[in-house]
Parts: structure tokens; sequence; C-alpha cells
């Protein structure tokens, strides 16, 4: 029993406080604890002469303001997990200041600030599935979904018949997200668009 | 994963410069009377080198290491009595992806009977050369090559010798000049630093669209390389496009006690920096005591050449599947 009581604290430990990524691990959207502050990696460029030591030069968003970190470790250093969970919510609204969101299984609504807007703000209109990234119950990041469909408000007239030609011009759609397109998509076409460049994928068919 | 991601990266323009790539370095190699052989991409004996790290699988019960160079089996084809030889072929390394790196990429690794590393920086430039012709690049048609010894390199960018200093001078030095220290870095491995500095200031100031040839490696450094009779330098040279690191050559070391010698230091090292000890190729060890005719050897890496030659910023660019895809 003695040693029971004296191996379980220091599992609990372990798992609660020490968990942690070695840079072999790291790839884009892995979220660290730097500096007290919650960071996603948004780029992981490997530096290595070819038979000398590693590094790995990363950039990271601070999840809390925004803010691009730079950031070279040596590889095989650790670095301090986040402790986040990733939930699915609805786009509900939002009241210029804050976006609302709703977990569909719980009806628990979170409100996601600016800064964890940033990615997602340009293409939802409502009731889309985002992803909501939490740290400690508080929203830190919401991602759209993958795809999105919205209406154009605003381009310049279509030219007819030009459906195989390249070219592209750009259009506003309701969310006030600008886009490139092909010259043939007129005001009112409904377009799929993927989310994470940002580009014109089709026409949806009404 | 998505399945988006089924069709090829490089396009028809660039698997056909892959192709004439290839046609003109064995063209290359046939004019020099050099033979093109192949050998075992899987070994049960690995690479030691603390910074490589191997693929491994299994058969039965025995463990088994995909090739991070050809070294070995083609050393043991010089000992066998063969003459000069090239290989073009496939390597892995575990842990090396990115912009440059591809965990699979490939090599073209070449020996020469009777040469020193000297004499083959000559031949490397000339094959170079030839291959910017043949593709008449702008950027790289009136190619020549600057050669710079490590020391020379070293002093003329952040004045400092890295044939004789310390870790509390690069860190000074880090610091003066305002170059970031990454998190981790030994209070005690010299070359840790001077893998840092030659990646971040020294390498960086070489000229942007040359072919720098960086030689006299610190005898720290030296691999499978002869050192020099003063005991200071490994005879080794590594071919850099601006910064981009393309090849690595020395005069081969050809005595097997102090090769054993440097594989087991590696094993140590390894061991302490928590790495597991890789079984040592006791039969390259062997065909050495038997004996490594004096040579010289160079490895190239293809696809970061052909980045050079057809001017692409990643190496995804010119593989038909990238890792990501493969």
């Amino acid at each position: 029993m003695r040693a029971f009581s004296v191996l379980l604290p220091l599992d609990l430990i372990k798992v609660r406080f020490m968990a942690s990524y070695s840079t072999s691990e790291f790839k884009n959207g892995l979220k660290l604890i730097l500096d007290g502050n919650p960071c996603s990696i948004t780029e992981n460029i490997l530096v290595k002469p070819g038979k000398g030591q590693a590094f790995n030069r990363v950039k990271m968003k601070n999840l809390k303001t925004g803010r691009t970190i730079e950031k070279t470790y040596k590889s095989g250093e650790s670095v301090e997990a986040a402790d986040v969970i990733d939930i699915a919510v609805e786009f509900l609204y939002s009241d210029g200041e804050l976006w609302h969101f709703m977990d569909p299984a719980t009806f628990e609504q979170y409100a996601a600030t600016e800064a964890a807007m940033s990615d997602c703000a340009s293409w939802v209109k409502g009731q889309e599935p985002c992803t909501m990234t939490l740290w400690n119950g508080e929203p830190l990041l919401v991602t759209p979904p993958n795809f999105v469909e919205l209406t154009i408000t605003e381009t310049d007239p279509g030219l007819k018949g030009d459906t195989a030609q390249g070219g592209n011009k750009p259009a506003t759609l309701e969310t006030g997200a600008v886009v490139k397109v092909p010259l043939f998509i007129e005001i009112g076409e409904v377009l799929k668009i993927d989310t994470r460049s940002g580009e014109y994928v089709s026409r949806v068919k009404e | 994963m998505s399945v988006d991601s089924w069709h090829a990266v490089a396009d028809l323009e660039s698997m056909t410069h892959r192709a004439r790539m290839l046609q003109s370095i064995r063209a290359f190699f046939a004019a020099a009377e050099v033979l093109e052989v192949e050998t075992p991409a899987l070994s049960a004996a690995a690479v030691t080198d603390l910074q490589i790290e191997s693929f491994s699988t299994r058969m039965g019960q025995q463990s088994l290491y995909l090739q991070t160079s050809p070294e070995y089996p083609m050393k043991r084809l010089l000992a066998s009595g063969f003459p000069s030889i090239y290989q073009i072929c496939k390597v892995y390394r575990r842990e090396e992806q990115g912009p440059h790196h591809n965990p699979e990429f490939s090599l073209l690794e070449w020996y020469r009977l009777g040469f020193d590393y000297r004499q083959l920086m000559v031949e490397v430039v000339s094959l170079l050369q030839q291959l910017s012709q043949r593709f008449s690049n702008s950027a790289t048609a009136e190619m020549t090559a600057v050669e710079l010894s490590y020391q020379q390199a070293f002093l003329q960018t952040i004045g400092l010798d890295p044939l004789n200093t310390t870790v509390e001078q690069c860190r000074q030095l880090c610091q003066q000049q305002q170059i970031e220290i990454p998190q981790g870095m030994s209070t005690h491995q010299l070359d840790e630093w001077l893998d840092w500095l030659l990646t971040q200031a020294v390498a960086p100031a070489f000229e942007k669209d040359r072919f720098t040839l960086l030689y006299d490696y610190p005898a720290s450094q030296c691999a499978l390389a002869k050192i020099s009779d003063d005991g200071l330098r490994a005879q080794r040279f590594e071919v850099f496009y601006g910064e981009l690191e393309l090849a690595n050559g020395f005069t081969e070391l050809t005595d097997a006690a102090e090769q054993r010698r440097r594989f087991e230091a590696d094993n140590q090292q390894r061991q302490q920096a928590g790495l597991s000890a890789m079984p040592i190729d006791q039969r390259f060890l062997a065909a050495l005591q038997a004996g490594l005719p004096e040579s010289a050897g160079v490895a190239i890496g293809l696809d970061r050449l052909q980045m050079v030659l057809c001017d692409k910023a990643s190496i995804s660019e010119v593989l038909a599947f990238p890792f990501s895809r493969a």
C-alpha cells in the first residue's frame, strides 16, 4: 500500500503537468506552451547540415494575442504541450465584438474573441459546423469547415461564353471576404470555397 | 489524409528535366570510364553517425536497416578490386523533412581510385559545370566555383577561427552579432555551435548564384575522411549552391583500426545522447583491414541538384510524390 500511495501522485503529476512534445513530433497545428502562453505551430523548418546537428526553426502563433513568434530548438529538445481540447461547435452570430458559438451536443455557448477568429471570421455567416480549440475551458481558436458555400455580392460583370479561358477577377462574398474567381462568374452565384487556401473551388448548382 | 492528394506534384517538365539530368550524369561517367554499380539498400549493419537516423525493419528475428548512403558497400567493391565506380540510388533518413529535405531522396555517389579530395573537387566542379551548361539556366550557365577553406569562411564572415575557439566564444559571438541561440545548446559540444554558425551566418554569406566548395573541415567533423598531418583538419569538402548544401566528399580513411575507433566513439556518443547504439558494419571493417586502395569519394543530393538546375525553391517541386503524398 505504501508503494501505491507514493507512486500514484507521481504518476498523476507526470500525466497532468509533464506532457511534452519532442521536436520530432512538431507539425503545423501542434499546440505548445511557450512562456506560459498557448501557441500553435504554423511553420516548422528543419535546419541541418548533412553530417551535422539538426535544428528546428519554428514559427508559432500565440493563440491569445495572435502574434507570431519565431524560435529555434536543437532537435531532440522537448517542449511543454498545451492542454487543449477540440470540440465541434455551430456558429450562431456575431455581436460585432464577439463571435458566439454553441456546442450542439450540450447546448453550451461559447464566445470567441477576434484573435481566436482570425482564420475563421471571413468564412462563416451562420450555422456552419466549426472546430473550437479550448484551453482551460476558454476558446482559443476557431477553425472553419474546410469548405463553405457563400453567395457573391459584388464582382465585375461576367464574360458570356468564356468558360474555358484562363484569367480571373476579384469577387466579394456575403461575409465580406474577397476571393479570385473565373471571369464567367456573376453576382448572386453561390460558390464553394476552400477555407484553408482561401481559393475558389467551384460553382454550386442550385 | 486527403485523397485529393493522389496526383503528382512534379509536372511533366520537371520529370523531363530529371530524366535529362540522369542521362547527362551517366554520359559524364561513361566518358570518364567510371563504372556504374548497384549495391543493397537493406542491410543488417547501419550507419553509427550521431546525426543521421536510419529506418529499420525486421525479417524474422533479424533487424535490418535502410541505407542512409551506399558508402560501405561501395568501398567494399573498391577493396574487392573494382576500378573507380559510381552509383545513383535512393537513400533513406528518418526525421528529415522540409523544403530541402525528404526522408527518401536520390543520391549520386562516386569513388575515384588514386584521387585525393582536392582532385575530386576539380571533378565535381567539372560535372556541375557540364550539367549547368546542359540546362542553360541563365543563373547557372556561366558558373564558376569558389573554393573556401572552413577556417577562411568563418574568419571572413564572422571573424571566428573555428580551429581555435570555444563554446563560450561562440556564445558571445552569437550575442554580439544578434544570432539567435537555439534552445538546448550544449555547454561542451563545440561542433554543435559551429554547425549552427555555419547555417546561420557563414553559409548565408556565400555568393548567391555560384557553387562554393568548403573544404578542410575541423578534424572533429571528419566522418570517414583522412585527417591532415597536423591533426587539425579533415580532408573533407562540401559543395554549396548559394547556402544550399549539395554534396559531401573526402579523401577516404583507409585505416581499419582508426575506422573502428570512430564507429565505437560514435556509438558511445549516441548512447550518451539517449539514442540506441547501431550495429557496426563488420564486413566493411574487414574490407578496410584487407586493404582499401587510396581513393576519394563524394555524394551529391540529386533532388537538390535538380532544384538548382531548374531554379525550384522546394524539393517537393522536383519529386513526383513527396513524402506527404508517398
